[in-house]
């Protein structure tokens, strides 16, 4: 287990340096001047020459991408073209939004999804199965920025039910008031996905030997369904809660942006458009690190699922 | 006359559209008395397993159609609401399945697995019921049974799973075991050591067996009694020793040549020509008649009836056939 656990991270480590070569290469061959960006197409020769110098983009290339390597690992990515503010901070800043935004649609996305899949798989055929199939074809069907609008609208601008933006006051409960309808809009999707995933993976299940056991032991329905189906079905539920997971992360980019809320999808799309490659650097980084780190999360996760795993490897 | 364990009356279960049915079973008759071992015998899709699945009412839902009646103890369990049934299962009747390789959950470790079955059935604290499940262990022969009880499917073999699965069939020392082919995917070694152990277990609890196989050499171990079934039908029926001595119809006949012998002088084994018909693909008259060396005309218009070779066996065949010269088989108890 320590072993598998240890392999794992090794395995990463090789995963996280291709990453970030390719950040740096694509930072690199990305057109435009990240000197004439940051200071204007007016910039004297000098100004440009200074700012060159004071960014490191004199040195050789290769004595480039160590700076930059050495600078994430001594967690320095550098400062904001725009504001000289060093992007750890703002990332520091911004993060913890975007978290909380994902957090909260995840867990919804699993409240509602996995019910709704193993709802729908033991009504198989019947209407709770195709009302929950209708469903699940709305939920792919619209976009979510648009979703997202809809909610606004409704619930925070109609209703009052909710701020309409913004991410609340400090405390607890204003911050869940403030995300709960940008939640509530990435969990539209990860819902159905997660509940067409459950009942798929469900199905399957049940038509195995071991379920036919099950019963012949004496076992309820309930019993049969919950302790030994969807315990079998949650390996791949779990990988579906995986890349869901991701998605989740990379839609926040939009819902940020809808919801008018400080997380780091905002922070790349504004850094994006004012070409500040230090900021856009960091981000990219931030959200490929987080790539890695799920990934290696759901491999324990497929550990404590399932023993075959423990031992063959 | 005490009444049987099991009756089971004019048993027909349909798959299909209801308006176009596939019959799988057709009108199967046989009873059991308490503490007897039946075996059913026949060829690959003959209805074994649709009947021992129809007596524990696990065929699948609404796919498939029962009728008829399964009495058990006295009830008919197809009266039974559906609830009821688990109250049974594990508890009166339990079953050991063919396919020891996928019948085990995969992420339960098998002292759980043997434990859930004490768990529906008795009020016993968990910790009895580990200890219980250990006992269980050690008398299938598992070594170690303490310290295996944490260990997963996956990391025994097809036998030792077998075994696992014997332990949880016998948990709740059900008056009737039905075994579905428990030997059959497993090595040869380990079939005569499974086929053993089944026979130890039967002794131990006193229960009724009934065991299904297309092995005569198996059914020849343990069964008093055999059922000959062919095309979801019973063609012959009665006493192990007489079955084998003296089988009557021709399709038994036939199964019985195909048995290697121990001194066997033919080049080549015996073989049935042509094979089981398809559920819903099967004739008017007798569903032999196109394998069969002894047809005659009125075969293909009626099934024969039953027809009583001794007080104990009748076969559906119009042709009484003179008992073999040699037994076929040594039938159980007749050699020490
Ligand atoms: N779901 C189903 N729908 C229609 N026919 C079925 C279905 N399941 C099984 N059958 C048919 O029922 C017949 C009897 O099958 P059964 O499994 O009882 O055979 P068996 O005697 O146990 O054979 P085996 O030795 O292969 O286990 C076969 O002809 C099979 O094709
Ligand atoms: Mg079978």
């Amino acid at each position: 287990m320590v072993r598998y656990i240890a392999q794992r991270l090794l395995d990463a480590i090789p995963t996280i340096f291709l990453i970030l070569t390719l950040v740096f290469v694509a930072m690199r061959i990305l057109p435009g001047d990240p000197a004439i960006a940051a200071l204007g197409d007016n910039a004297l020769p000098e100004q440009i020459a200074e700012f060159r110098e004071r960014m490191g983009l004199n040195v050789p290339l290769w004595q480039q991408y160590f700076n930059f390597l050495w600078g994430i690992f001594s967690l320095d990515l550098g400062r904001s073209l725009l504001s000289n503010t060093p992007v750890t901070q703002l990332i520091a800043t911004y993060l913890p939004y975007t978290l909380e935004l994902t957090l909260f649609a995840m867990i919804l996305g699993v409240a509602g999804g996995i019910p709704l899949g193993v709802f729908a798989a033991v009504n198989r055929n019947k209407w709770p199965d195709n009302a929950i199939r209708g469903y699940n074809l709305i939920g792919y069907a619209i976009p979510d920025f648009y979703l997202g609008a809809l909610l606004l609208i409704f619930f925070a601008l109609n209703l009052g039910w909710f701020p309409i933006g913004g991410v609340g006051s400090g405390d607890i409960w204003s911050r869940i008031h403030a995300v709960f309808l940008p939640a509530l809009t990435l969990a539209f999707v990860k819902t159905a996905f997660l509940g067409r995933l459950t009942r798929t993976s469900l199905l399957e299940v049940f038509g195995k030997d071991y379920i036919r056991t099950a019963r012949a032991k004496g076992a309820r329905e309930n019993r049969v369904v919950y302790r030994h189906g969807l315990r079998n079905a949650l390996l791949p539920i779990s990988t579906g809660f995986g890349l869901s997971l991701l998605s989740t992360l990379s839609g926040s980019v939009a819902i940020e942006l809808v919801f008018n809320r400080p997380g780091i999808g905002r922070m790349l799309i504004s850094a994006i458009a004012e070409r500040d490659y230090a900021v856009v650097q960091g981000g990219i980084i931030v959200f490929a690190l987080f790539v890695v780190l799920i990934n290696l999360l759901m491999d324990l996760v497929y550990v404590i699922i399932d023993p075959r795993i423990r031992v063959t490897k | 006359m005490t009444t049987p364990l099991l009756r089971v009356e004019d048993l027909v279960v349909e798959f299909g559209p209801k308006s176009a049915p596939i019959r799988v079973l057709e009108k199967v008759n046989f009873e059991m008395m308490s503490g007897s071992s039946i075996g059913i015998v026949g060829e690959s899709g003959s209805g074994k397993s649709m009947t021992s699945l129809a007596i524990m009412r696990l065929i699948p839902e609404p796919a498939g159609r029962v009728s008829g009646r399964i009495e058990f103890d006295g009830r008919n369990l197809l009266d039974l609401p559906k609830k009821e049934m688990p109250r049974i299962r594990g508890r009166d009747i339990a079953m050991i399945f063919q396919e020891p390789m996928s019948s085990l959950n995969p992420v339960m470790s098998i002292g759980d697995q043997i434990a859930e079955g004490i768990m529906l059935h008795e009020s016993m604290p968990r910790e009895k019921r580990r200890e219980k499940a250990a006992e269980l262990l050690r008398l299938v022969g598992m070594p170690d049974p303490m310290g295996r009880l944490d260990s997963f499917p996956h990391q025994f073999s097809g036998g030792m799973r077998q075994r696992v699965m014997i332990a949880m069939a016998i948990a709740c020392n059900p008056r009737l075991l039905i075994a579905d082919e428990p030997t059959t995917a497993l090595d040869v070694t380990i079939q005569a050591q499974v086929l053993q152990l089944m026979k130890q277990v039967r002794k131990r609890l006193n229960s009724s067996i009934l065991i299904i196989s297309h092995d005569l050499g198996v059914i020849a171990d343990i069964a008093e009694h055999v059922i000959v079934m062919y095309a979801g039908r019973v063609i012959e029926t009665g006493d192990s020793r007489s079955i084998f001595r003296n089988p009557t119809h021709p399709y038994t006949r036939g199964l019985l040549d195909s048995v290697p012998r121990l001194k066997d002088d033919r080049k080549r084994l015996h073989q049935i020509p042509g094979s089981v018909p398809l559920a819903g693909m099967i004739r008017q008259g007798c569903p032999f008649y196109a394998r069969c060396g002894l047809r005659m005309d009125k075969c293909q218009q009626q099934m024969p009836p039953m027809q009583s070779v001794n007080s104990t066996h009748n076969a559906a065949c119009w042709v009484t056939a003179p008992p073999l010269d040699t037994p076929r088989l040594v039938v159980a108890g007749e050699m020490r």
